[in-house]
């Protein structure tokens, strides 16, 4: 694995960006749009809820994590995205880069712009609304860890699924962060979730980062081992992504399917 | 004697029970320039996905400087580029950004001053910051052709590289491919359908009609010795002949 390998697929990410403010400013644009909207209903709970309960750690923080977690999945396919819109697959895959190259540069990618998302959501809640990110004192760092693997994982698998079905394929990934909220439970705990729907919670790592975040700001306990369990689940889910994507780019080797690979060829 | 740039072998790709490529071999030598013609769907695009490794073979080997595409992936493309007129760059970077993205992934040495030759040798200076899916057909054969020689390659692999080219541009095109193929002693793979460009440019070319090669040889006395007049009509021939017969 060659770093300049990987390093090309950012810059060329940054070479789209730096030219185009409609690519710059979805970045942090409606996460703080998302973030201001929030900030407002808290603000308005707290005023009409039982002095004392502070709803700005519970639902703006779950509201800042989950949009990170968004912002981690779409860094990697919109990246990705990039390549099937602009039909470089046949100039890319046609040169000395290796899969783990490239999706390592897809990796890259959305590590610099989910974080200049959480950099914005992170001042516009602690200035505007009060959100002080020291009520989950150093849990704060693996909550934020399980989020970006996870969010990786679900970018990369995301990213095959567009390779193996198409283009147009491309709606099926976008609506995946909200199908997945409501088992997770980013504003509700676990326990108001039908049985089945807990089952189900409990195989997706983000459930853990919500419930351990509730679970401090209320006061209570929350178990670091719990939280480990969370970040292996996440790190396994990495490898499962790594594989189907392999497993997808094999396939679309072997059948002619990337050769052909093109927005308008492709179903 | 040297080693081949290119070695095929036994060579198949197979859809279902349809062959696209049926046990095609053939090398290609440094300093070589061999035209790979046929119909339409004959093959030969397929042929050169499988050499750039984008599509996998059903059965044969491909050997780049020595190298199994199989096998040694990376090491075989790092010394091979190609350029085809179905392939654009990326058309939201510019030329710049698009020579210096691929410049990384080659892994060239002198990067930068390598760059400012290639826009120097095919008078892009001018659209050095335009993007590249702005510009012309003939100019966008040129940056194609500037990132196709960026690492220097051994092994150049050209599909139809002066198709939707005027004939002053597609003429300035093949000067500059066979200087660079003689200078740097690059052998290149070069499919076209312009017959009076493949008699120019090529030392040696193989006919390939449903996925397997027919004849093979020199452009100037193939047709002569296939009693027709020009390669032209030769094509014509070999084209509309069907499989039957081209068989026997």
């Amino acid at each position: 694995m060659r770093f300049n390998r990987t390093a090309a697929i950012l810059l060329r990410q940054f070479y789209l960006m730096r030219g185009s403010v409609a690519r710059l400013l979805p970045l942090f644009a409606w996460v703080a749009v998302d973030i201001l909207l929030w900030g407002f209903i808290t603000r308005y709970l707290n005023s009409v809820a039982q002095a004392g309960f502070n709803f700005v750690p519970v639902l703006l923080g779950a509201v800042l994590l989950w949009d990170f977690f968004t912002r981690v999945m779409q860094g990697v396919t919109t990246a990705f995205l990039e390549d099937v819109w602009s039909r470089s697959f046949l100039n890319i895959f046609a040169t000395p880069l290796s899969i783990s190259e490239y999706v390592g540069g897809l990796v890259l990618t959305s590590i610099a712009t989910s974080t200049l998302g959480l950099v914005v959501m992170l001042v516009l809640a602690t200035t505007v609304f009060g959100l002080s990110y020291l009520s989950y004192g150093l849990m704060l760092v693996p909550f934020l860890l399980v989020l970006f693997l996870f969010g990786i994982a679900l970018g990369i698998a995301g990213a095959a699924l567009v390779l193996r079905l198409g283009p147009a394929s491309e709606w099926f990934i976008w609506p995946i962060p909200a199908m997945i909220s409501p088992f997770v439970g980013v504003f509700y705990p676990l326990s108001t979730l039908p049985v089945w729907m807990q089952y189900i919670a409990h195989i997706l790592p983000p459930s853990y980062v919500f419930e351990g975040m509730r679970a401090i700001v209320l006061g209570g306990t929350f178990s670091g081992t719990v939280l480990i369990w969370g970040i292996c689940l996440a790190a396994g889910y990495i490898l499962l992504a790594g594989w189907f994507f392999m497993r997808v780019y094999r396939y679309a080797v072997r059948t002619g399917l990337l050769a052909r690979y093109s927005a308008e060829s492709a179903s | 004697m040297s080693r081949n740039v290119l070695s095929v072998s036994g060579l198949c790709k197979h859809y279902g029970d349809k062959p696209a490529v049926n046990a095609v071999s053939f090398d290609v030598g440094p300093n070589e320039i061999v035209g790979l013609l046929g119909p339409n769907g004959a093959g030969k695009t397929t042929t050169i996905s499988m050499i750039l490794g984008v599509l996998e073979p059903s059965a044969g080997t491909i050997m780049i400087e020595g190298l199994d595409v199989a096998t040694h992936r990376s090491a075989a493309l790092a010394c091979t580029n190609f350029t085809a007129a179905y392939a654009p760059l990326p058309g939201n970077l510019t030329v710049y950004q698009n020579l210096r993205f691929f410049g990384l992934i080659y892994g060239v040495k002198n990067l930068s001053s390598n760059i400012e030759k290639l826009l120097e040798q095919f008078a892009l200076q001018a659209f050095r910051n335009v993007k590249v899916g702005v510009l012309s057909s003939g100019e966008q054969a040129r940056v194609s052709l500037a990132k196709a020689m960026l690492n220097r390659p051994q092994l150049l692999l050209l599909d139809e590289p002066t198709a939707s080219l005027d004939p002053s541009v597609a003429s300035e095109i093949r000067e500059v491919i066979c200087t660079f193929a003689k200078t740097e002693s690059v052998g290149v793979l070069w499919t076209s359908h312009n017959m009076y460009e493949v008699e120019k440019v090529c030392d040696r070319v193989l006919f390939l009609s449903h996925g397997k090669i027919l004849l093979e040889g020199d452009p100037k006395t193939l047709p002569q010795e296939h009693g027709e007049k020009n390669l032209e009509e030769l094509f014509i021939t070999l084209a509309r002949e069907p499989l039957a017969q081209v068989e026997e």
